[in-house]
């Protein structure tokens, strides 16, 4: 019986050994490389872009984008999820529509689009011209403002979906009975209602966020060179300066944090899930 | 229903829909682009014409591209889905410590950035002394795909009834033939559903790509990127527009037979 159960786990290696070889041990490569002087080990580079004020600009700059990114997404995700799980029918293939079709526009072409909008001469405007909102075309191209309600676009179905799935499992007798209970709304939605959907929130903003914390393609399409992220920062050493130490040392900058949001998550998931 | 129930509930719907026009904007937006009769994209377009979709064809490498993209995307998601399959099983039903690392690990990817990524594979492929831009693009592209697969798959087969099999062996089928048999059709939505996301996935990589192209090998987003920096006219958007066209083809094809629920809970 065990010999049995040994070769199915050994199902499970063929998979595995592409991902370690293929997966992890290059990112353990370029750690081990960012910490690697031709003297031996060095923290150097890490001293020296931390040391860089313009460095920690870009830093900071990357990271309030992800967050006001997954704050947009998340504001406009939520309430989105329970419509969605009371929709049926015709309104429910809109819903659903709606999150899958964008996917099979490319991100170039999406944030290319939005770049159209936010032209001075653009659509977007144009239309607020038309409706007396304001007299001038506004400067929304190369904004910040601008990338986060790109970037929110293109990742709201990552938000939605997550969101979405653990509100349909929802059931709908809790909060009915916390509310024979006597319960307000108020009272009801922060006591039962948010609690029960939080592994659905955090699943979706740790997603968001670590797709937001790396985006190259919209802001180098919607802010241009002008507002670097630290993703544009290594394609920019390595495609144009070809700096590779520097490049690999943001990489793992990036890492550090793409790695610091899966263990948190992960964490709060197994915490929000122990409760429940 | 009290009065701020109905309260929440009309927001909720009001949210939802300003979410289906937002999220539907750029589709809008770039076909009536695509239709436009001038060289630059202008809103709303000063004449209906379909220039930009004649012009397609003229595009040198654009058709390269989209072969290269359409193969690649097409080989990694197969392969994501053997070894998805088999890793999955493994999980599901094995029994060795730490599957649930497994299952992270496996699913861990979707998380990294994706040119941290690529910066790691030129940085390894070179030391390894793999230079076939072809070959490194596959097993980047391999990465992208197997864990869209195995998140599918993993929540699939735990739903999945794992006595069938065993009374498909008890009728005298091998393991492998009643994994092949039995739950590869069983999970057959599942399938569907994962290898279109792990397809769209590669076929919309840009930032592991990048790394790993040379002149020959570009993949469909990088030479649009290109394009888009050279001459951007909108025979991109004409070019999108057919791809959106291929992908609602592909939706009614998955609702017809999953349903677009299950498809997108996988």
């Amino acid at each position: 019986m065990s010999a049995r159960i040994d070769r199915i786990s050994l199902l499970a290696v063929p998979a595995l050994g592409f991902l370690a070889v293929v997966y992890a041990l290059p990112l353990v490569l370029l750690l081990a490389k960012s910490v690697q002087t031709p003297e031996g080990f060095s923290l150097a580079e890490y001293r020296a872009f931390f040391a860089d004020e313009y460095n920690m600009r870009v830093l900071w700059r990357t990271l309030r984008v992800a967050a006001l990114t997954t704050l947009l997404a998340l504001v406009i995700a939520y309430p989105t999820a329970f419509a969605m799980s009371r929709a049926r029918g015709g309104w429910l293939t809109v819903f659903l529509v709606a999150m899958v079709l964008p996917m099979s526009l490319g991100v170039v072409v999406k944030a290319f689009a939005w770049s159209i909008l936010f032209r001075a001469n653009g659509a977007l405007n144009g239309a607020l011209q038309w409706i007396g909102l304001i007299d001038r075309p506004m400067r929304m191209m190369f904004t910040e403002a601008a990338l986060v309600v790109g970037a929110a676009n293109v990742f709201l179905p990552f938000m939605v979906l997550p969101i979405y799935a653990v509100v349909r499992q929802l059931d709908q007798r809790l909060p009915e009975a916390a509310a024979s209970l006597g319960a307000t709304p108020m009272f009801r939605f922060f006591n039962v209602t948010l609690p029960l959907t939080l592994p659905g929130v955090v699943a979706g903003s740790a997603f968001t966020f670590s797709l937001a914390v790396s985006m190259y393609v919209i802001p180098s399409l919607i802010v241009g060179e002008r507002q670097q992220t630290l993703s544009m920062l290594i394609a920019r050493s390595f495609l144009y300066l070809r700096n590779e130490p520097l490049g690999s040392t943001i990489s793992a900058v990036l890492l550090g944090i793409a790695v610091l949001v899966v263990v948190l998550s992960s964490w709060l998931a197994r915490r929000l899930g122990a409760r429940t | 229903m009290t009065q701020t129930d109905r309260i929440f509930r009309t927001l909720s719907w009001i949210v939802g829909l300003a979410c289906v026009a937002f999220l539907m904007l750029p589709i809008v937006i770039t076909l009536a682009a695509s239709f436009t009769s001038s060289p630059v994209y202008t809103l709303p377009p000063p004449e209906w014409s379909l220039r930009w979709y004649r012009s397609l064809g003229e595009r040198s490498g654009l058709w390269e591209a989209v072969l290269l993209s359409v193969n690649l995307a097409v080989v990694s998601t197969l392969i994501s889905l053997v070894l998805g399959t088999l890793a999955a099983v493994a999980v599901t039903r094995g029994q060795f410590p730490g599957r649930e690392a497994v299952a992270t690990f496996a699913v861990s990817p979707l998380m990294m950035p994706g040119l941290v990524l690529g910066v790691a594979l030129l940085q390894f492929f070179r030391e390894i002394g793999l230079r076939d831009a072809y070959w490194s693009l596959l097993l980047g592209h391999i990465v992208i795909t197997l864990p869209f697969v195995m998140r599918t798959l993993l929540a699939s087969m735990a739903a999945f009834d794992f006595s069938l099999i065993d009374a498909a062996r008890t009728l005298g089928l091998s393991y492998p033939k009643s994994i092949l048999k039995v739950l590869v059709p069983s999970l057959a939505p599942a399938y569907l559903t994962s290898g279109l996301f792990a397809f769209l996935a590669s076929m919309d990589n840009y930032p592991i790509s990048i790394f790993l192209t040379d002149a020959r090998n570009k993949t469909l987003p990088i030479k649009m990127l290109q394009y888009l920096e050279e001459q951007p006219d909108p025979s991109l958007a004409a070019m999108s527009s057919g791809l959106i066209l291929l992908a609602i083809i592909v939706l009614v094809i998955g609702a017809r037979t999953v349903g677009l629920n299950r498809m997108i809970q996988g």
